[in-house]
């Protein structure tokens, strides 16, 4: 019955994927509709320059962006986990959290009405401002990113018994060599799982990414998207089957990750 | 001295997410214009007093706004319940399992969510189109005679969303039933209690937590979903997603799509601050819903 369960809720969620990589790989113009094996979809899709274009773009904004998500969001955690009682710790939490609970399109909204009042300072005082785009994207997704590695590494360290850190300050460590080689390695696999987190809903991201982009930032899934509204093309199943691959790579490596030090539902976010 | 780490994240979180809310709320009593940026700055040293309360009067007085409102939490509640209602039995069946399946099941249920949920909506649109896959089944069996209009309906848009946030949903109702203590419900079996008793007076009750903060994870996204309803549902349907994409990127009407986005952080507030101390609960007895 339990087993029942798990099944069906596991064909619904795969049924239409697997349908979508079946026919990445069908010769047939018309999407899920088989005429025959072919690689002739990945072959247009290695021909097609803007969508290639807008995927090195989207995959260097991702990165920069849980780059720099792990950076705030693993100070945030730590500091939210460790540090205690301080001044303005309930703002702070609740600021960390935000990007969490916020709707896409008020996420959006706001952050592109500041960066048109930035915009609109720097015009005034030094006559020039840099236009909206890929750097404006990436702020806007390592603030979403932020947010997410600072749950999960809060999480993680809340786990872990504070014990270990204060034994090696007793022993005579200095604070940075307690973060260096205590704190770091225990919650490395947190920042590991944090930094994929950010980096894939980057990539997955059209709401936020459309709202704060300009002219010259047209993101991977802001493409799909416009593509999407005119009609389905095979192009995007054979682009879906490989990124289907990457992901499967990437949450395999997570699950070994986590595998070795955390139990199932510390990256939950 | 370790207090000077705060700084950096203390004063990114100020700039990039205290800073719009404060500068939507102004934008929000601002008078559109024609030029660019599109508004007029509601307070001037020169002229005082500029704004307008005209957007959120709007808001009040055009019904098609209630309508748009009403019908997303309507689209958010029915989603988080389905969500739920599938999500329950597939935690069920993932803590149910032997402790070495439990993070490869927890990984294929994640996994979905990872593939990029627009080539999701894309497999949806071409399963429900009238040479898709439901409708060659459904004629193929000999059910009707041709095909049904399934696309571009409040069905497809349903599926749709559920589909995206079904995972969302499973992964806090793993994490309170992985965790919870099998002892009491061995204990009430030892009382006598059949196994449904013991679902229905211990295990559903210990659950709930879980239950409520995936319902809550579900429905906050949901109410303010634009692209989902945009791919898959009816084009007249106006959800305040929708509105406010309207609103901003057509009509160019920046105060009243910040009046909008206000209205929807307003109606939200409620779920949005069950949902976070319920988060922190959970991280005070160190069995948190996430």
């Amino acid at each position: 019955m339990r087993r029942l369960g798990l099944a069906l809720g596991l064909a619904f969620l795969w049924l239409p994927i697997l349908l979508l990589v079946g026919y990445a790989f069908s010769a047939d113009r018309i999407p899920f509709q088989w005429g025959g094996l072919s690689l002739r979809w990945f072959r247009a899709l290695a021909a097609n320059g803007r969508m290639l274009e807008a995927a090195w773009l989207s995959l260097r904004i991702a990165a920069g962006a849980a780059t720099l998500a792990v950076l705030l969001g693993g100070l945030a955690g730590w500091a939210l986990a460790r540090f205690g009682r301080f001044r303005f710790r309930a703002l702070f939490g609740v600021l960390a959290g935000a990007p969490l609970v916020l709707p896409e399109v008020v996420t959006g909204l706001s952050l592109l009405l500041l960066f048109v009042v930035l915009q609109g300072a720097a015009e005034a005082a030094f006559g020039w401002a840099p236009g909206r785009g890929a750097a404006t994207v990436l702020l806007a997704h390592a603030t979403l990113g932020l947010a997410y590695v600072a749950v999960v590494v809060q999480a993680r360290l809340a786990g872990l018994d504070p014990a270990l850190e204060e034994a090696a300050a007793d022993l005579g460590a200095g604070p940075f060599t307690v973060f260096r080689t205590v704190t770091l390695p225990l919650i490395a696999p947190a920042l590991a799982a944090g930094w994929l987190l950010a980096f894939t809903l980057s990539l997955d991201d059209v709401v936020v990414a459309s709202f704060v982009s300009g002219p010259a930032g047209t993101t991977l899934p802001m493409l799909v998207f416009s593509q999407l509204r005119m009609g389905l093309t095979p192009e995007i199943n054979a682009l879906a089957a490989m990124v289907l691959g990457l992901a499967a790579l990437l949450v395999g490596a997570a699950a070994l990750i986590l595998g070795r030090n955390g139990r199932v539902g510390d990256s939950a976010g | 001295m370790r207090r000077w780490l705060l700084l950096p994240p203390f004063l990114w979180l100020l700039l990039l997410v205290a800073a719009p809310v404060a500068i939507l709320a102004v934008i929000a009593v601002s008078e559109g214009s024609a030029g660019v940026p599109p508004f007029r700055p509601p307070l001037s040293l020169a002229e005082g007093w500029q704004g307008t309360l005209e957007p959120l009067r709007l808001l009040l007085a055009d019904v098609f706004y209630l309508d748009a409102f009403l019908r997303s939490l309507l689209v958010a509640f029915a989603t988080a319940a389905l969500c739920l209602a599938l999500a329950y039995p597939m935690a069920l069946g993932i803590a149910a399992s032997p402790a070495r399946w439990q993070m490869p099941l927890a990984a294929l249920v994640l996994l979905p969510f990872w593939t990029g949920f627009l080539p999701r909506l894309g497999a949806w649109i071409g399963l429900l189109r009238d040479g898709g896959w439901v409708n060659r089944l459904l004629q193929g069996a000999g059910l009707t005679a041709g095909p049904l209009p399934l696309l571009y309906t409040d069905a497809a848009m349903l599926v749709g969303m559920v589909h995206a946030y079904l995972p969302f949903a499973v992964l806090p109702l793993a994490t309170v039933l992985l965790r919870r203590d099998r002892a009491v419900e061995e204990a009430a079996a030892d009382l006598g209690a059949t196994p449904w008793v013991v679902f229905r007076s211990v295990t559903l009750p210990l659950s709930l937590p879980g239950a409520l903060a995936a319902f809550l994870l579900v429905f906050i996204p949901a109410a303010g979903e634009f692209v989902i309803p945009e791919l898959l549902g009816p084009p007249e349907a106006m959800l305040v997603g929708r509105a406010l994409w309207v609103e901003f990127f057509q009509n160019r009407d920046w105060p009243l799509a910040a009046a909008l986005a206000l209205a929807l952080l307003l109606v939200l507030i409620l779920p949005i601050c069950l949902f976070q101390r319920l988060e922190d609960a959970g991280e005070a007895r160190g069995s948190g819903p996430s």
